[in-house]
């Protein structure tokens, strides 16, 4: 039952082969069991069979939806109505949100089942899980390295089964860096395509919820319900929200890949470059040309993302200031003893690290050499990504320079942290879509395919990597001690 | 004031938008709800919640450059003002600062009939902060949010102002113009319009500036004009005794006439701006500027001019009368009704009926008499039913409101005589009752004749028709 996909589970509540009550409780279950991986910040057992019940009944009047009955989780950056909503961080250790972001509310629209909140680093903010206010979530492929991050719980618990399917977010890479790392299919989509409503914001320019699940079609499905316009989101699109399911099986036939030769070049592991070698060839096989192209602007995604990201963030998490919810501190001496102990106590190391760094680039005297150049390097990419989408169909290449790493490797050494989004990052400055789909092992660690499309060419990357998943069985396999 | 020196005000007017709903969220913007029913998850600035742009004080905001004939920017962007208060939600202001959406403009004020034109440098929408409440919370502050989140429009004016009186001139003619344009309800005590004005002072003939100070939140006509004479004092006496002005922030205590200093310029803060990116660029295309420019009322400067074009009033009563938009309208529906002559309605209007709404205390828009029975009024006037001085009576039965000019005539009888019968057989036993009097007339002291006028009056209690009783009394006294 927990290896079954979204649309074979949707069969069975239909064919009665089982109840969404027992499939939920039997997740739950299951969540229980695996209490050790650290997936999970809250369980909210109690709603989840609620859901189930509800979902029951609505499969009974045979009015339900795909998702209506299926256990998911939601990452724990999405507020949601009731329940703790954390961020992964003690400053929310104590919010109970009092409404539900619009990625919630639809798939409660769509009766799916929330088996909880899952972990994540501390507002999103880290590549290994390890900020998290709530502990490391450890990687189920080995339980001594990281999940990635900072969607680390999702990509856990799906690559696990504590959850047919999770939501993520991704602002660097924090989607499809884990997925990569927990061996699952990550779609991070347009800028624009999923609402941010109820999402906590991290840096508000490229934020962007997605589906983390174990299939592609699966993560169309999720997608389907995620996407659209929302008019309490400015920044979401008002564009028509294709079928993602309908172009699947499309063939590759013709299909134009671009191969940035700065995806493959120093830092990049050699065991995880053959795996992604060997994954390009696959698709050749189907179908595909592949050509080398350049994007030169890439070198200086990172520190370009390591201005705008903590710029945003220092604004974004002023609102964290102990007068109306939150994290307060005992017994202020006055305001200012208020604001900086509540905020001192309630964040941890590396949030602080961010504000500090956002609050720095922002100041009089240093925007226009920071904030402003950052900008322009942001155009630059851009235009990089613009250029190569005109001339290629999508680009491929890693998603991270090496597997998932040792628990307490990198924590201590922020540079080298960052350096594990590389492939990634640029993504989120150009808004455009990007998946990791599971593409093999090195030394027993999975590896993730990036594959990068142009602006709301979603369906286009799940047609590819469902087409890699038809004649692949990577992402069906599961990790020891979890099948 | 010490003529050796030159005041340099510049004033920034806050004034609130009168939307319905807040400018970044649906909440409502009506003022005085019990302490935070009017914020909602957008207000309180809950993490998750995002901002979307009010179309309506965008609109309002266009109207206003419009009527201050300035730049509307095409493309403008909002930014967030970083600074941590308890009443200020999310830590940060949303405003703008590079591209604000109103830029170079003007007004045109009047100081003892002399005109000025003062220089309007940008205005740009931004929210308001809630509110902190002192006293009453055992040693702690209150925060009120239900302001948090209403549109407010900051109307910056180039340093042009040379005394406290054309700042009060510019300030009146500031709010005369946004309640005439319908974008903000003035009401100062509520805090709907409110300025901050940055005050320096140089010896005269110096070209650069001095150091200015920023008062702080003045809310009155009477604090602006104290507080800035206040401030402007404070300065001169200050370097004239070897002192130096420092840029700081002072704050006005109207209970005290004093400005106190609240922070200097290496106290104040690094706002950090950057622009939100929660919200798209405001796009302003001509289409829409030529709806507004359609739907554009007609100024205070237009109507005035009209006024004294079309109805021939005189400076005085055109001013008073197109000082509210709801004035000028009154006045209009009067003329329209009445038939009368404009300058008799003028009079009316700006004399009788204005003096009684001040007496009372009352608006044009609450006037127990209403356009249509002060028309009533006017125009049994002008068709001489009644006389001017019985109308006068009328008008204070008509000010109880229940009933109309032709009710209170007819039933009090008021109706002018203009039977020459009746008024002819009145002159003829007051010329007899008098005749030393017609003697004295007719040796030559005209004067004697109002006696006549006034004893013919008397005797029909004000009935009769003035013009008629004239002309009767001077054939039979020649």
């Amino acid at each position: 039952m927990y290896n079954k996909t979204i649309a074979e589970l949707a069969k069975g509540l239909r064919s009665g082969e089982f109840s969404s009550v027992e499939l939920t409780s039997a997740f739950l279950d299951r969540i229980k069991q695996h209490r050790s991986l650290n997936a999970y910040i809250t369980v909210t057992e109690d709603l989840a069979l609620q859901q189930a019940k509800a979902a029951d009944l609505r499969l009974a009047t045979g009015e339900a939806e795909l998702l209506t009955g299926i256990p998911m989780a939601q990452k724990d950056i999405f507020c949601t109505e009731g329940v703790k909503t954390s961020c992964g961080s003690k400053m929310l250790d104590n919010f109970i949100a009092p409404y539900n972001a619009t990625v919630v509310a639809k798939f409660n629209d769509a009766g799916a089942v929330m088996l909880g909140k899952l972990n994540m680093d501390e507002f999103a903010m880290g590549s290994s899980n390890e900020t998290s206010y709530y502990g490391s979530v450890k990687n189920p492929w080995d339980t001594h390295t990281v999940p990635g991050g900072s969607s680390g719980g999702s990509a856990a618990a799906v690559a696990a089964r504590l959850a047919v399917c999770a939501t993520g977010t991704d602002t660097g890479g924090s989607i499809r860096q884990p997925a990569a790392l927990c061996g699952i299919t990550g779609l991070k989509p347009t800028y624009g395509r999923v609402s941010r409503y109820g999402m906590i914001a991290y840096a508000s320019s490229l934020d962007q919820g997605g589906p983390m699940t174990r299939s592609a079609e699966d993560s169309a499905i999720m997608l389907q319900t995620m996407a659209g316009f929302d008019d309490k989101d400015s920044t979401s699109v008002d564009l028509p929200v294709p079928d993602y399911r309908a172009g699947l099986s499309n063939s590759l036939e013709g299909l134009k890949i671009g191969l940035p030769k700065e995806f493959f070049g120093e830092g990049l592991n050699s065991d995880v470059a053959a795996t992604i070698e060997a994954a390009i060839d696959e698709c050749r096989k189907l179908g595909a040309t592949v050509t080398e192209i350049s994007m030169p602007s890439l070198k200086l995604a990172i520190p370009a993302y390591y201005v705008i990201a903590p710029a945003e963030c220092s604004a974004n998490l002023s609102r964290f200031d102990g007068v109306r919810f939150g994290y307060r501190c005992e017994n202020p001496a006055d305001l200012t003893d208020l604001y900086t102990r509540s905020r001192g106590e309630g964040f941890g190391k590396e949030v602080k690290r961010r504000i500090l760094m956002g609050t720095y680039a922002l100041s009089a005297g240093y925007y226009d050499a920071y904030y402003i150049k950052a900008q322009k390097i942001r155009r630059l990419i851009s235009e990089d990504f613009k250029r190569a989408l005109s001339e290629v169909d999508v680009m491929m290449g890693p998603v991270t320079p090496s597997t998932a790493f040792g628990i307490g490797e990198k924590i201590g050494n922020p540079i080298e942290m960052y350096l594990s989004d590389i492939y990634t990052i640029a993504i989120n400055l150009a808004g455009v879509p990007a998946m990791s789909v599971p593409a093999g092992f090195a030394k027993g660690l999975p590896v993730g395919l990036q594959i990068i499309g142009n602006y709301f060419a979603e369906d286009k990357l799940l047609n590819i990597a469902h087409q890699y998943q038809q004649v692949t069985d990577w992402h069906l396999r599961i990790p020891k001690g979890f099948e | 004031m010490n003529s050796q020196w030159e005041t340099v005000i510049g004033l920034e007017i806050h004034a609130q938008l009168a939307t319905k709903s807040k400018i970044f969220s649906g909440a409502s913007t009506a003022y005085g709800a019990e302490p935070n029913t009017q914020a909602c998850a957008v207000d309180l600035g809950l993490p998750g919640v995002l901002p979307v742009l009010n179309e309506e004080a965008v609109r309002m905001a266009v109207v206003f450059g419009m009527a201050v004939e300035a730049h509307i920017a095409p493309y403008s962007v909002f930014a967030r003002k970083n600074y941590f208060y308890p009443d200020l939600p999310k830590g940060y202001q949303i405003s703008q600062m590079e591209l604000p959406i109103v830029g170079i403009g003007h007004l045109d004020i009047d100081v003892d009939g002399v005109n000025k034109r003062i220089g309007i440098t940008r205005a740009h929408l931004e929210e308001d902060a809630g509110k902190s409440l002192h006293g009453s919370f055992h040693g702690l502050t209150g925060i009120d949010l239900n302001r948090a989140g209403t549109p407010l429009l900051e109307i910056v004016s180039e340093p042009e102002m040379s005394s406290a009186k054309e700042a009060v001139a510019y300030m009146r003619k500031m709010h005369e113009l946004v309640r005439y344009l319908g974008i903000c309800d003035g009401n100062m005590q509520e805090g709907s319009f409110r300025c901050d004005a940055n005050v320096s002072v140089r010896p005269k003939g110096q070209k650069e500036f001095g150091t200015r100070a920023e008062i702080k939140n003045i809310n009155s006509f009477r604090f602006v004009e104290k507080a800035i004479n206040h401030e402007v004092e404070r300065q001169i006496e200050l370097i004239e005794s070897g002192g130096k002005v420092v840029q700081e922030t002072r704050l006005y205590d109207s209970d005290k006439d004093e400005t106190r200093s609240m922070r200097s310029k290496e106290e104040a803060n690094d706002y950090r701006y950057f622009p939100d990116p929660d919200l798209l660029p405001v796009l302003i295309d001509e289409d829409f500027k030529a709806q507004i420019k359609a739907q554009l009322p007609e100024l205070p400067q237009a109507k005035k001019q009209r006024f004294k074009d079309d109805y021939a009033l005189d400076e005085e009563n055109a001013t008073l009368l197109t000082s509210s938009r709801q004035l000028a309208d009154y006045f209009e529906t009067v003329v329209k009704e009445s038939g009368c002559v404009a300058k008799i309605c003028a009079n009316w209007v700006t004399g009788d009926l204005l003096a009684a709404l001040n007496k009372a205390g009352l608006e044009i828009t609450d006037s127990p008499v209403s356009h249509e029975r002060l028309a009533g009024l006017l125009k049994r006037i002008s068709d001489d039913t009644i006389s001017g001085k019985i109308a006068k009576q009328v008008f204070e039965e008509l000010w109880q409101g229940t009933a109309t000019a032709d009710q209170i005539i007819e039933a009090k009888g008021l109706k002018q005589i203009t039977d020459t019968g009746a008024i002819e057989a009145i002159i003829d036993k007051i010329i007899a009752d008098n005749l030393d009097q017609v003697e004295q007339y007719r040796s030559g002291k005209d004067k004697v004749f109002g006696f006549f006028v006034g004893q013919v009056m008397k005797e029909m209690q004000g009935k009769a028709n003035p013009g008629e009783v004239n002309k009767m009394l001077k054939d039979k006294l020649k």
